[in-house]
């Protein structure tokens, strides 16, 4: 039969050789090995001053965007805490004042916005199911910590400034947005 | 009192011990170096540009390290065992006859501590007490896993050292001669040794591998079966001296195999070229620095290609191969001699 790697390798007991018994052939075979490795190209990547190169599609730490006139997008309606499989993000709402209306787009709006990220599985559900395009991930790392605690991110880490926006164009294709306007696929409804 | 004699000494020992410290301690980076290159990996290169100051990081982190003395353990000889090790891994560098002869200030000086007119029988009988740094250390730990390897050790060395002494006897019948000095001097130009004696060499060098504990005769301190061996129970710098002890005494069996078999100072056409005789003596000593880099390099080549023996394969190959491969060795030389004389 015909192997799938074509790499099979027929094994066999039989009695060595006075050369093979000697075993310098094979150990300076082994060397010559050893010594190629040397030369060859080395695949580490010295990580924070090389970075390996991310899928076009990864799902990172999360942020939350702002409208174009900086307002947050989110509005607390909780689709994505429902969504989550992971139960990592809890969330307050609160009833915009008057006055507030650069800062929140619409009357009601997160006054805490939390997610664990030990418990967060990167599924990218939370993205999926929020109707205000406010959520979304990113290729960014989540850091490591020395504590617990430190793990859940508030909105001071997950709202973007207002200054320096956080390209999601990768993640918000045109493709995307076609697809969540048919209102007839369930997730959409 | 001073003499120009005495202080020459004095300078060349200060200048041999540093320079022995100093490889061993860079030999600890070549090693992880050597490691990561074979394994497609970049190593240490954090401290210092390409890591160069690892080794110091790894000293002072050896210093600060908590010092355990085990309860149960024999407190004064726990302490002498790696003190031991460390003494004998020092005291062979003593007759290496590092260049010939340098004239300064109108006198004239051996490149060489001492001239011991039975220096072979000196670097046997310092790797011989050298066993006992690894056994003391070993039995005061009152660890079994220690105690294993101690004895692992012990018997390893002591069955490999009778196969190294044939293989010496051989190339001591070829020579004629047992002083370091004149064996080296002996093979002035390319008259190496290890075209006269190429089996008398390969025994040497496995032998070398075995004596200083290292792959693929590191059983003493094999990780996966005793935990690290004879030094299991130790911590900081008494442990840091175990491990440095090796180091030092890979650069000096590097030393004694350049010496003995590859010329030592010698280099090819070293008469021809018409250099002054401290030219020669300055080059030698480059040349015999270059041999003993490149087989502390094949000793570390040899550890990451080669996996580790198992126990009776070990003492099958000390005892009914290398040791009788060593007779014959004898046999053959003391034919050769007689037929050519």
């Amino acid at each position: 039969m015909q192997s799938l790697t074509n790499r099979k390798k027929v094994v066999s007991n039989k009695e060595m050789t006075w050369v093979e018994k000697l075993y310098l052939p094979a150990i300076l075979g082994g060397m010559r090995i050893t010594l190629k490795h040397i030369f060859s190209k080395k695949t580490t990547i010295s990580y924070p001053e090389q970075k390996r190169e991310f899928s076009q599609v990864y799902r990172g730490m999360h942020v939350l965007k702002r409208d174009e006139k900086g307002a947050e997008r989110c509005t607390a309606c909780g689709l994505c805490a429902v969504a989550c499989p992971a139960e990592a993000i809890t969330m307050v709402a609160a009833e915009r004042k008057k006055g507030e209306e650069h800062l929140y787009r619409e009357e009601k709006y997160a006054a805490t916005y939390e997610i664990n990220m030990l418990r967060c599985i990167f599924c990218g559900d939370c993205e999926e199911a929020c109707p205000k395009e406010s959520i979304f991930l990113t290729d960014r790392i989540v850091p490591a910590d020395l504590k617990r605690g430190e793990f859940v991110y508030g909105k001071d880490k997950l709202v973007e400034p207002v200054d320096k926006p956080i390209d999601i164009s990768k993640r918000q294709t045109p493709e995307v947005l076609e697809f969540k306007k048919n209102k007839k696929l369930t997730h959409n409804r | 009192m001073f003499t120009p004699e005495l202080i020459f000494k004095i300078v060349l020992i200060v200048a041999v011990f540093a320079i022995t410290l100093l490889i061993a301690m860079y030999s600890t980076y070549g090693e992880r170096k050597i490691a990561a290159f074979m394994q497609d990996r970049l190593g240490p290169n954090r401290a210092g540009i390409f890591g160069i100051l690892q080794p110091l990081a790894d000293g002072v982190k050896m210093f600060m390290k908590e010092e355990l003395i085990p309860n149960m353990s024999n407190k004064v000889l726990f302490i002498l065992g790696p003190c031991l090790a460390m003494t004998t891994a020092l005291m062979t560098s003593a007759i290496i006859p590092w260049g010939s002869e340098i004239t300064l200030f109108g006198n004239t000086f051996n490149l060489q501590i001492t001239d011991l007119n039975i220096g072979v029988l000196y670097v046997f009988a310092v790797t011989s007490i050298g066993v006992y740094g690894i056994m003391i250390g070993g039995w005061a730990s009152n660890n079994k896993y220690s105690l294993l390897g101690a004895l692992r050790a012990s018997s390893q060395m002591i069955s490999y050292e009778i196969a190294m002494g044939l293989a010496i006897i051989a190339l001591i019948m070829s020579t004629g001669t047992l002083s370091m000095r004149e064996i080296a001097a002996a093979q002035a130009g390319f008259h190496w040794n290890i075209f006269v004696q190429p089996l008398g060499f390969l025994i040497f060098i496995i032998c070398a591998f075995a004596e200083t504990n290292r792959a693929p005769f590191d059983l003493p301190e094999c990780e996966t079966e005793l935990i690290g061996g004879y030094h299991t129970e130790y911590s900081s710098m008494k442990l840091g001296f175990y491990l440095f002890a090796e180091y030092i005494n890979m650069f000096v069996a590097s030393a004694v195999i350049s010496t003995l078999y590859f010329g030592g100072y010698n280099f090819p056409f070293m008469n021809d070229m018409g250099l002054s005789s401290n030219a020669i003596a300055i080059l030698g000593v480059v040349f015999l620095f270059a041999k003993i880099f490149f087989f502390i390099f094949f000793f570390m080549w040899i550890r990451w290609t080669i996996p580790r023996f198992r126990y009776d394969q070990l003492m099958r190959l000390g005892w009914k191969v290398l040791i009788p491969l060593a007779i014959f060795n004898i046999l053959l030389t003391g034919a050769i001699i007689f037929a050519t004389n």
